[in-house]
Order: structure tokens, then sequence, then C-alpha cells
């Protein structure tokens, strides 16, 4: 069980910290966007880690590697590390998503996306120099402390936060319930209304993921998410897992809606339908009207 | 569920009502607990704006009234963000100038109101049996033939008649219409109908409206009739109340397909109507309290602006001035234009919304857009030095598309949302525009008073009827295969001499693109010098044709394009548009969309 916590946090906060000397090694933002976005520029001290790296494998010890190459040693580490994107929070909550389910705890969005936090005056820094050496030192003094080769055995992998194909297989063909537990289990799909209404899962609901996401922020206030889920009958006691259409980006920005308002029995499915339909399972849709040609995309 | 009320736009009407969204919540909930039945809901929700989704019970469209057609820039931006969050990340302008967000999950219909009222809107009385939608020449205020700006008449009109008890339950729904000028007039299809009109009583130049009574499209259409030579504006009303109490009292209320007001004055006649209207009237102006009145405020004028020479940018961007020639229109007001931006069959996605609130912002003096009955929109008082800046604002988001008549192509939402539908009328309005814009037929004047108007079935939401080239949708056995099909009508328009589209022709849907492109052709050839599209129509019509003499000649040539190979040599012309299937017809009840 995961306790529910704080999942933003706010550029005030986060800007106070990396300006304050003594508590600077507290904190590390990772910045997921593209190398050569980071290298323009990024938020002081911010270490670059972009998506694509953390979505090439899936494999365990590889993911570690790759996060102590940018100097968090998970099992030992605990300085609170802020994610953001300038994707709508999207492709930052994915990382944090992968790094809470390595065992690392301490991890937020940042509130706001990259364009905003310099919209709303916050310094960047530019070309990548310092940052290089940044997170040289911030792995030096790792390196001093542990080796690099990390083992599965530090991590404590958080099998409560994924979903896998056969774990969703499993919960539709009993009926949307968790056998093991007794809860129910909602299946919600995150993709535009369009596309949920050409096919889904079976069984799965739509909320839209922007219904989660404010004009400003990466996420809607708690009363605006917890409108939608009770509109829903969506309850806090349930099983969520959400999904999307391709690596659980969209999708891990609805887990984080979830989690902000205190659900804290959700999981991701992070291959999504891109897996699902590359193994023909089953899929549901609504035929019985030319919805499509109402869009203007 | 709300907040910000306090966050207000200036000069923004609030039409909407924060307890409204709590009841709304309220009997959705005990609907879904089973404590009031369907139909009790069914008429909560109409009444509430919420009109049932194509079969599929769990979604439903809703419609935003918007009065006059007025909309804001934040109005705007929360349009789009509901569309996305709630609908489907595109909203529709409809013919009666409402916006639309389809596919909207029942259950999240409270949220969406919500945000709707926090910015002034409201969806109440867009459906159902009551006043709709007050709709206004999108023109008014800066239309060079008009008499008087009547956009203050058109809001004072919605705002009387909004909630108010004598127009809750009325035998059908009931529209209004207000025109700038005989020649923009669309007041002859509405059931009442308000032209603007001066007269010199006593010496003073009195305002008074023409009062178009009894008109409307549907399976049978009328045009209304003009009530008396000239109604002051004191008069204005007293005249309403008193034809909405006449409807009210002397309407079928069992007939459901007969119940508009039309019938009830077409059966009476209109003499008869007409005379019951001027004593009913007098009722009222004798027993209506001294309360009872319209609230006028007036609209801001601006002065006009620099000086009356000739606009020519020096060296404008490509499509520049084939979008100034289809798009731009001199105001009343010098130096000002207002700007047309067409949507594909009305559809606009919420990245444009938001691209459109800012330009409304940067460029409309106004500080509003208008939404048209050709479901598209206006933004007005631009100083035309900037419409170089503003088309390129406007292209960069795909808004600066051409936007002749011809080429404006108007189809209802028909199979893509709509119960009654039975062909998909609103693909087939973008096909069209999209082919007749890649033949540039946007920069032929020969169609500048040419309009093409489709709908999925009889009921007019398309207003087929008014079109130069009208379609509505039916389901037709060709070569032993059903098809879709559209009826074909022409010499439908608006205006000042409004008629009535003729149903000339049937036409498979996969042939309705060559059928059009056969009558242009048909036209090059048979036109008389300086002869438009739509004259040349009306003369066939009137069987004074050239080598095509009347309508039975042009019909030969029609359902010789129109002709079919079997279903075995080309399957697809068979299928509708958006459809690889068969052709079925699947319809369910209706509850009135436009």
């Amino acid at each position: 069980m995961i306790l529910a916590r704080q999942v933003l946090s706010e550029p005030e906060e986060v800007y106070k910290r990396i300006k304050d000397r003594d508590r600077d090694d507290d904190i590390l933002l990772i910045d997921v966007r593209r190398n050569e976005e980071y290298a323009r520029e990024h938020i002081p001290n911010a270490v670059s880690l972009p998506l694509a790296k953390v979505i090439e494998s899936t494999d365990v010890p590889t993911l570690l590697k790759l996060f102590a190459g940018i100097g968090i040693v998970i099992g030992k580490d605990s300085k609170s590390i802020v994610v953001y994107d300038d994707t709508f929070g999207a492709l930052a909550a994915r990382v944090a998503w992968t790094l809470e389910y390595l065992g690392y705890e301490n991890v937020s969005l940042l509130a706001v996306t990259y364009s905003k936090w310099k919209e709303l005056g916050f310094e960047v820094e530019y070309g990548s120099e310092s940052n290089v050496s940044m997170s040289k030192v911030s792995n030096n003094k790792n390196n001093n402390n542990s080796s690099l080769a990390v083992t599965v055995t530090n991590a404590n992998i958080n099998k409560n936060i994924i979903a896998s194909y056969d774990y969703i297989k499993s919960i539709i063909d009993g009926s949307i319930m968790n056998r093991d537990s007794g809860t129910t289990v909602k299946l919600l799909d995150v993709r535009e209304r369009l596309n949920y209404l050409d096919h889904h899962i079976p069984t799965a609901i739509n909320i839209p993921w922007k219904a989660f996401s404010a004009e400003d922020r990466v996420l809607k206030d708690k009363t605006e998410i917890l409108d939608i889920l009770r509109s829903r009958r969506i309850e806090p006691k349930d099983e969520v897992i959400v999904y999307c259409g391709s690596v659980g980006t969209l999708s891990g920005l609805s887990y984080y809606g979830l989690r902000s308002v205190g659900y804290s029995n959700v999981r991701l499915y992070s291959n999504s339908l891109k897996e699902w339909r590359s193994l023909n399972l089953p899929l549901e849709g609504f035929k019985d009207a030319h919805y499509w040609d109402l869009s203007a995309e | 569920m709300l907040k910000n009320l306090e966050d207000k736009e200036s000069n923004v009407e609030y039409w909407g009502l924060p307890e409204e969204v709590r009841s709304v919540d309220e009997m959705i909930r005990l609907y879904k607990e089973g404590k009031i039945t369907d139909d009790e809901f069914r008429r909560f929700r109409l009444q509430h704006g919420m009109y049932g989704s194509r079969l599929n019970k769990d979604y439903t469209m809703i419609r935003i009234k918007v009065p006059a057609g007025i909309l804001t820039p934040r109005q705007l931006e929360r349009i789009a963000k509901l569309s996305e969050d709630y609908s489907i990340g595109s909203a529709h302008v409809s013919t009666r100038q409402n916006i639309q967000l389809h596919w909207v999950y029942l259950d999240d219909a409270p949220m969406v109101e919500a945000g709707l009222v926090e910015v002034g809107l409201t969806t109440r009385e867009s459906c159902g049996n009551t006043v709709r939608n007050v709709t206004c020449s999108p023109f008014a205020g800066v239309c060079i033939n008009e008499h008087f700006d009547v956009t203050p008449y058109a809001k004072a009109i919605a705002r009387f008649f909004l909630r108010n008890p004598i127009c809750q339950n009325l035998p059908r729904k009931f529209k209004f219409n207000f025109a700038c000028c005989d020649e923009h007039s669309y007041a002859r299809i509405a059931d009442v109908g308000l032209v603007p009109a001066v007269k010199v009583i006593d010496g003073n130049v009195v305002r008074g409206f023409n009062v178009y009574i009894g008109g409307g499209l549907g399976p049978a259409s009328y045009l209304a009739e003009l009530l008396e030579e000239f109604t002051p504006e004191d008069m204005l009303l007293p005249t309403c109340i008193s034809v909405i109490r006449l409807f009210d009292r002397l309407g079928d209320r069992e007939k459901v397909h007969r119940n508009r007001m039309r019938y009830l004055v077409h059966d009476m006649g209109f003499a008869k109507f007409r005379e019951l209207v001027l004593k009913e009237r007098s009722i009222v102006n004798l027993t209506k309290s001294v309360l009872v009145k319209l609230d006028i405020r007036e609209s801001k004028s601006y002065e006009p602006y620099g000086d009356d020479i000739k606009f020519k940018p020096f060296n404008p961007p490509e499509g520049f001035e084939r979008w100034y020639k289809g798009n731009v229109i001199k105001q009343k007001q010098r130096g000002y234009v207002t700007v047309l931006i067409p949507l594909q069959a009305g559809d606009i996605t919420a990245r444009q919304l938001r691209a459109l609130s800012d330009i409304c912002r940067e460029y409309s003096l106004e500080g509003h857009v208008i939404t048209t009955p050709w479901q598209g929109l206006v933004v007005r008082y631009v100083k035309e030095y900037r419409l170089v800046d503003m088309y390129r604002a406007l292209k960069d988001i795909g808004l600066a598309n051409y936007a002749s008549s011809i080429t404006s192509v108007v189809g209802c939402t028909s199979t893509t949302s709509c119960n009654l539908a039975i062909t998909n009328a609103h693909r087939l309005a973008k096909e069209i525009s999209s082919r007749l814009v890649g033949l540039g037929l946007d920069m032929d004047d020969a169609f500048k008073d040419t309009t093409i108007k489709l709908s999925g079935c009889p009921n007019s939401c398309g207003q087929h009827m008014i079109a130069t080239i009208g379609f509505f949708g039916a389901a037709v056995r060709v070569n032993n295969t059903l098809t879709p099909a559209y009826n074909m009508l022409l010499g439908g328009k608006v205006g000042k001499e409004n008629s009535l589209g003729t149903i000339v022709a049937r036409v498979p849907a996969k042939r309705v693109i060559d059928v059009i492109l056969k009558l242009i052709d048909v036209y090059r050839r048979e036109r008389n010098d300086g002869e438009g599209f739509a004259s040349w129509i009306d003369r066939v019509l009137a069987g004074e044709g050239n080598g095509i003499k009347d309508i039975n000649a042009l019909r030969l040539i029609i359902e010789e394009v129109a002709r079919l190979p079997s279903a075995d040599e080309e399957p697809e012309m068979y299928t509708d548009y958006g459809s690889e299937n068969r052709f079925i017809v699947r319809t369910a009840r209706g509850e009135c969309a436009a």
C-alpha cells in the first residue's frame, strides 16, 4: 500500500531549495526533455535524462544503471527528486513512475511545465556546461559511497503500481474484480474521446487525460479531479488501472492525477494499447455513428 | 464545482445560473438511481441543453445557447478546455448559432455546465419545447444596409423569455430571428422573424420592425408572413408575447410531427392568425404590468477610423488577396472591416478556439466573435490596415480558409451524432467544400450568391430548403441495393427574394459531387452574359432556359450523372461517406437537433 503524499512540487518551493546552498544536496531535478532542448537551456542544477532513454528498456538492472548514471542510487539515496518536462507533465510522469516502480519513493512532478516555469520568471540556465559538472559532482559523491554496479536486490521493485496485459486479462475475465483482494477494479482509458469510442480494452471507461490537467499546471486542483472521479463513481477504495495509446506517458499523468487526490491503489499499464493491439487481444468499440467526421483535426 | 465567479470578464452577460448546475447534478443522480422516469428526465435534460446522442444512451450532446451568437475570448477558451476534457476536442457551430459539444459522457454534464456558467454561458432552453436561441444577423451593428443595430433587441428578447414561465412548456420549440436588413435576412424561416424598419411619425423617426410570423423549415417548410406594415419598437414585446400565448393555447400537443407553430398558422390561414395576434396584443397591452418591458441595453458604438482611402497592402503574403476578396466585408463604420472565418461544416478544434480568442483580443475592437447561420464565425471591428497580420495569424492555425458563399457548405451533424440521421451529410459537406475550393470556385464571382446546404434527414437542420443547391438524406434502392442518397433541391434562398427550394431529383451520396460539378458545367454553357449561377437556376426553374429550357430538361442531365454501375462492379458507390460497410438505416427517436 502506497501512502498518499504530495505528488506535485511547486515552482516557488523548488526554486527556493535549489538556491539554498545548505540544502541543494537534498533535491535533484531531472529534465526529461530531449538532449538538445536541455543543452539549450534548463532549470538551474537540473540533470538531463530524456524520456526516450527511460523507456528504451524494461530491464530492471539496466534502469537502475541508467539512474545511477545521473547520480541516483536507488535503495540508498533519499533526496527529493523533482521531474519536469515541457509536454504537459506527461513525460515527467512516466519517468517519475519508473522511479517509483524501482522503489524510489521520494519523487514528485514539477507542478508546471518548463515553459510555464520560464513564463513565471524563474531563473533558467543556458548551455549544458554547468550541469554536466553538477551531475559529475553528484556522481562522484555517490561513487565514493557505492559502486555503479547496483544489483537487483538493492532495488525494492514496486509491483503494486504496474499492470501487465495478462493481469488485465485476468481482471476482465474475472468481471472487473481483483479476486485476491476482493476490490473492484476500474480500467481507465485516458486517450481522447474519439479514440476511445473507436476501440478500447473491454470494460474500460474513458476519462481523457486532459480532464486531469489544468490550463497552466500539469494537474488540476484536487477538488476538480475529485469531482470527475465522483461523477464516474470511481471510489478511493477501488483499484484503478490506467492506460493510454502508446507507452504510458499520458496515462502516467493520469496516474499522478489519481495519486494526487489520495487514490492509493493505482496501477499503470505502462505498455498500454500499443502492446495490447500487437498481441491481438480483444477490443470493443462503438460503431453506430460516424463520430470521426465531427473532428476538425 | 464552481469557482472564480468573481473573476468576471467585463461586458459579458451572465446567462447561466450556478443553481442550475446543482439541479443538473441532482437530476442526473436521481435518474441514475432510478428515482425519476425516463420521460421526466428527458424533459428536464432537454430544457437544460442536453440532447441524446446517436444510438448510445451513455452520451449526450451539450448545446450551448449563444444569444445573438456573441462569444467572448474567455468563453472561447473555456469551450476549448471543456471540449478537450469532456468532449471530442472539437466544438461545432450550428446553423442556429449555438455551440455544440458532442459525445459528452452524461455523468460529466454537471462539470461541463459548471465550466460554462462560470464564464457566463448557459445551456438552459437550448433544446426542448422552449424559446430556443435567439438568433441575430452576424452583421447587425455593422451592416451597410441596416436602419439600426438590432443586437440590443435580440439580447433583450432572449433575456425576457429565458426561464420565463410563459414559455417553459410550449407545444413545440419556438424560434426567434433578428435580421440586420432584408438582404441578409433569415427572418422568414423563423416562428417570429424581425427585420428592422423606421417610420416617420409626427415628424419623428420611430424605430420599429417588420414582423414575420409562422415560418420554419422541416419536412414541410413555410415562409413566415408579414404581420402588419410597421410594428413600432414599443409593440415588439407585446407582439412577441401575444404570438407565444396563442401558440401555447392553440398549438397542437398531440401530433408530434405537426406541432410547430407554422402548421397552426398554415392550417388556420394566415389572415385568421394575424387577426388573433392583433386581438391578443390588445389584451396583452391592456393587462400587462408596467414592469413587463424589454431591458434594452444599447451596444457600444465606435468612432470611424482613418481615411477612406483604398487599402493596398505592400507585398502581401501568398493567398492574401484571394482571402481578402472572399473573407473581408466593409462595415458601415469607416476604416473597419468584418472578417469571415469559415469552418468546415461548423467544426473547430480546441487549439483553433484558443488561437482565435487571442486573435480576437488582438484585432477586434469590440472584442468578441459571432457565430453565423452558415456554421462559421465572424470577427468584426478589425482595422483594415491590420488585415495582413491578422491573415497570417489565422492562416497559422488553419482558420484562413476561403469564404465564398458556394464553398461555405453547410452540413448538419447527421450520422456523426444525431439519432434521426439517415446519411452522413456532415462529411459530405466537408468533401464538397474541399473539392470546390480546389477548383477555385471561391474566386469566381458567378457563384457569389450560390449556396450549398445539406441535411442528413428531412428535418432541415442543415437548412437545405434555402440553398441554391440543397440536399436532404434518404435511403433508396438502386439496382436492388439499399443506397445512401439525397433528395436534391434547387432555387432556395434567404434575403429579400426569399424562396424555398424545389425538389428535382434523387442522387446517390457518392454521386452528389459529380452532379454539382455537372450543374456548374451546364451553367457555364447556358448562362447569359454576366448571369450568376443562382439566377440561371431561377431562370431554368421558371422554364425560361436557353438550350436547357426547363427543369425537366435539366433533370435528365442530373439523372444521367446520378446513375450507378452495379453493386458488384463498384460496391463503394453504395456505401456512405465515412463507412466501408454496407449501408443500413438505423435511427432512433429524435429530440429535434439544429
